[in-house]
């Protein structure tokens, strides 16, 4: 497997994205989107960010596919970690008798 | 069919990994994987040693009903640190860092680990850890049992919590390094030849361990780190009082807790598959099966952590999905002993020390495995959570599980590691001992939770008595058996009888070069061209460059 | 050479993993306390600068562009960019550091430092009265949030800031370790491995702060 050189102008493109990006999501961050859709849209700005930077700057899209996997693994397990906490967060109401899991402050 | 000769062997090859370098710099500098697991055998034990001193403490405060030997603040001292010593400075690193650091290179054929000197900073952190644990034993030690529940270790108990969760947050570092080391190894310097699927199961096994070594113990670091820092800077992270809530601790310690008891148990189930496929010198049964529920159990036990919870006020529905998938998680264990069991079906089994072993494991580790699923019960847990039983059912799992594995495997590679044989009679005994006491120790603990006695207390209800006289009883014997191994082997490094490359007529690679093997392991780098379990009856095995000794074969 | 290049970059990529499940926990402990206390996370994060943390994340993504290009450089053996590169990156990094100072610093003196995390000065923020004439260095509470709700914000954010700030660090010497190498005509194309590692190593500390930018600065800014 020969190194692969990624052009500079590869990486001028992916940093003018990077700085529209966050640009983008300031702007965002005022408007007021119904529902939850701030937070899914500051999401998904800084996932698209992030995606620029390890495909191109840690050089994963040229990379043999046990990167990809190792990377993919580290996501999933984040995932396991969230899903199945939050399982037991967002079902602790439908218990009948309580209100919430969570002590509220006064 | 005797598995060792009756015949001399001429003294050991002139130069190899133990006499290469006299001095003490030359072994605490070393970067020879081999040397590196001799230092953590040596570390290792000496935990095993203190570990087992308050298992000692314990069992004497529980002869009688009354709390009369230990005061109870003391007591509670005791069993945590027996956890804390066992748990995290003697099972998790024993079987990867001796055996899996000696063994590995060797058997893909490779001359040392992928990074030899983050072999040797990985013990070097593993031992800072230790002496910062050691320094919380003494200078007054640790209470909150070794699950440091919240909100007790955060906010009222008086111990060294914070002295003790850093010397783990330090040894979890050398877990890493050591899984990352094993990882990169096994995918970029197996031998020309040595395909995934000619592995010995060993190499799975590790593997395996190795990724939940990577993925789960960061969890454990953030957690011990944020109950630091809520212990010094009084904020209220998983204090009910001030906000948090303190089962968000208990879902990121066990997040990381319930993958680490797959970390002791995997590497054991690695050596038995190599002691049960070399003992009754047949194939392994199943080889792919088995190697797909290492990977399958390291996934799995990912996704059952929720268990430890079922008596906290987590959701019961979250219960019910943890509960399910603890089931689930018993699959890739039982397709093993099936495997194994079916292994054992018409072959010739040797009964060996290390095969006693494996045997006794086999037992053990379903009767673990199956109180397990018991615990897993929504309903059932209710009952036995925080009894006895779940002691018994772990220590099943650890002892007769893990330690036996780890007492096999030594015998096992002994001849290899050290070019001298343990004296096989005294290995036989001992291993029969430690069985029966261990039997004794535990089974009646089973009983005694079941019928209702609590786990961590230092007084009991006199009803309870006559389980925990036997247990004690069982216990010293135990501790008898355990301290026979201990004088052979020293014994045997000085006067055991010398060992030729391959003591037991193995096909494995390990075999194929000199006892002790030389420091870059195989004179040339071997080219493999055979699976990991090809048993030719009695043939000669073709060793790897000159070092082979003159005699051979029957 | 090839397979020991392999073999590294199989490592570090391993470690940042290790690193991605280290900052997942707190991300876990992030996700979980706001949503259940929405208000005071909003009302906390209205208090963080978001002109400094805008400045911080635009002045780390250029350190990272910097950062590749010194591992280009590199890669085609020229040495005199490729230094130039990494004291960019480096300068970068530490610019990132202070101006995190300062912002900590702000912090402390609005009595928002969580706990007694400084002893003698527990976290007592003032809280702006309605009516009254703007103060920034008080807190501005919403509706729902009480000032113990927000401490939990601030513990959170001064746990995942300073353990982003401590990689940073780390970052800091491991980039001054290369320099150091590089000024020694170490690295060529044939042999640059180090260069790539902590590239990929600096690349992830980045990653980490643009989530952290969106999730502690922005969160609350449309709830006027």
């Amino acid at each position: 497997m020969s190194e692969h050189i990624v052009p500079v102008r590869v990486y001028i493109t992916i940093f003018a994205v990077l700085l529209i990006g966050t640009a983008l999501t300031v702007v965002a961050a005022f408007v007021d989107f119904p529902w939850r859709f701030n937070t899914i849209v500051a999401l998904t700005i800084a996932t698209i960010k992030a995606t620029f930077v390890v495909l191109y700057f840690m050089h994963v899209r040229y990379s043999t596919r046990l990167i990809w996997v190792i990377f993919a693994a580290a996501l999933f397990w984040m995932a396991i970690l969230f899903a199945l906490t939050f399982s037991d967060y967002q079902t602790r109401k439908w218990d009948r008798d309580r209100t919430s899991g969570f002590v509220i402050l006064y | 069919m005797q598995a060792i000769e009756s015949f001399e062997v001429p003294a050991p090859p002139k130069v190899n990994y133990i006499n290469a370098q006299y001095g003490l710099k030359s072994w605490l500098l070393t970067k020879d994987h081999k040397r590196i697991a001799l230092l953590y055998l040596g570390s290792i034990t000496f935990f095993f040693f203190i570990g087992g001193i308050y298992a000692l403490m314990i069992r004497l405060e529980l002869l009688t009903p009354q709390g009369d030997f230990l005061q109870s603040t003391t007591y509670n001292k005791v069993f945590t640190q027996h956890g804390i010593i066992m748990i995290f400075f003697f099972l998790i690193p024993s079987i990867p860092a001796t055996l899996g650091n000696f063994l590995i290179p060797m058997m893909i054929g490779a001359k040392d680990l992928a990074f030899p000197r983050i072999n040797l900073l990985s013990w070097y952190i593993y031992l800072l850890g230790g002496v910062i644990t050691i320094y919380a034993l003494l200078a007054g030690g640790v209470d909150t049992g070794w699950t440091f529940y919240t909100p007790y270790s955060t906010t009222f108990s008086n111990s060294y919590v914070v002295a003790a969760g850093l010397g783990i947050f330090i040894n979890g570092f050398s877990s890493i390094l050591t899984g990352l080391n094993f990882i990169v190894t096994i995918h970029t310097m197996r031998a020309p030849g040595m395909t995934w699927f000619r592995m010995p199961l060993f190499l799975w096994s590790h593997y395996a361990t190795s990724l939940i070594m990577i993925l789960g113990t960061p969890v454990i670091a953030i957690t011990v780190l944020l109950l630091a820092f809520e212990r010094v800077a009084k904020v209220g992270i998983f204090n009910p009082a001030m906000g948090g809530d303190p089962i968000l601790f208990q879902h990121l310690f066990w997040f990381y807790s319930h993958p680490a008891v797959y970390i002791m148990i995997l590497p054991s189930m690695g050596v038995i598959s190599e002691l049960i496929a070399n003992f009754s010198r047949k194939n392994i049964f199943g080889y792919s099966f088995v190697a797909f529920s290492s990977l399958a159990i390291a996934v799995f036990g990912f996704l059952v952590w929720g268990h430890h919870l079922f008596v906290t006020s987590q959701s019961v529905y979250a219960g019910m999905i943890f509960s399910f998938l603890s089931f689930a998680v018993a699959i890739p264990s039982a397709i093993k002993v099936f495997n194994w069991t079916a292994t054992l079906y018409k072959s010739s089994i040797s009964y060996d020390t290390p095969m006693l072993y494996a045997l006794g494991f086999i037992g053990l580790f379903t009767v673990g495995g199956m109180t397990g699923l018991f615990l897993a019960s929504l309903a059932v847990d209710v009952h036995l959570s925080d009894t006895y039983f779940v002691v018994a059912h772990f220590h099943y799992i650890m002892v007769g599980g893990a330690l036996m594995g780890y007492l096999g495997g030594l015998h096992y590679w002994w001849p290899k590691i050290t070019g001298r044989m343990y004296p096989e009679g005294w290995g036989r005994f001992s291993a029969l001992v430690i069985f029966v006491g261990f039997n004794l120790t535990f089974l009646p603990q089973f009983v005694a939770g079941y019928l209702g006695m609590p786990r961590r207390y230092h007084a009991y209800p006199p009803e309870f008595q006559v389980f925990n006289v036997l247990s004690t009883a069982g216990a010293s014997i135990l501790g008898f058996g355990m301290l026979i191994p201990a004088i052979y082997f020293v014994w045997s490094m000085r006067y055991g009888r010398h060992a030729e490359s391959n003591p037991w007529h193995l096909p494995g690679l390990e075999w194929r070069t000199q006892s002790p093997p030389p420091t870059e392991n195989f004179e040339v780098t071997p080219v493999v061209t055979w699976d990991a379990y090809e048993f030719a009856p009695r043939e000669e095995t073709e060793i790897v460059g000159k070092f082979g000794p003159e005699l051979e074969g029957i | 050479m090839e397979q020991q290049r392999e073999a590294g970059t199989l490592g570090m990529w391993i470690f940042l993993v290790t690193e991605i499940m280290f900052f997942g926990g707190m991300f876990l402990a992030y996700a979980l306390y706001r949503t259940q206390y929405p208000a005071a996370f909003a009302s906390g994060s209205n208090h963080l600068d978001i002109y400094l943390g805008a400045v911080n994340t635009g002045v780390l993504i250029l350190s990272s562009f910097t950062m590749a290009m010194a591992v280009y450089f590199t890669q085609v053996g020229n040495r005199r960019p490729q230094i130039f590169c990494l004291v960019l990156t480096l300068l970068l990094g530490l610019t990132f550091l202070g101006i995190k100072a300062v912002e900590y610093h702000q912090k402390y003196e609005d009595h928002l430092i969580p706990g007694h995390l400084i002893p003698g000065n527990p976290f007592d923020p003032e809280v702006q009265e309605e009516g009254r004439p703007l103060d920034h260095h008080k807190l501005h509470l919403l509706t729902g949030a009480t000032v113990a709700q927000v401490e939990m914000f601030y513990w959170i954010y001064f746990a995942m800031t300073g353990m982003h700030a401590l990689h940073m660090i780390i970052g800091a010497g491991l980039l001054t370790f290369l320099l150091i190498y590089s000024l020694k005509g170490r690295f060529d194309p044939e042999y640059h491995s180090p260069v790539e590692v902590i590239g990929l190593y600096w690349h992830f500390v980045d990653i980490v702060w643009i989530f952290l930018f969106p999730l502690l600065y922005l969160l609350g800014r449309h709830y006027h």
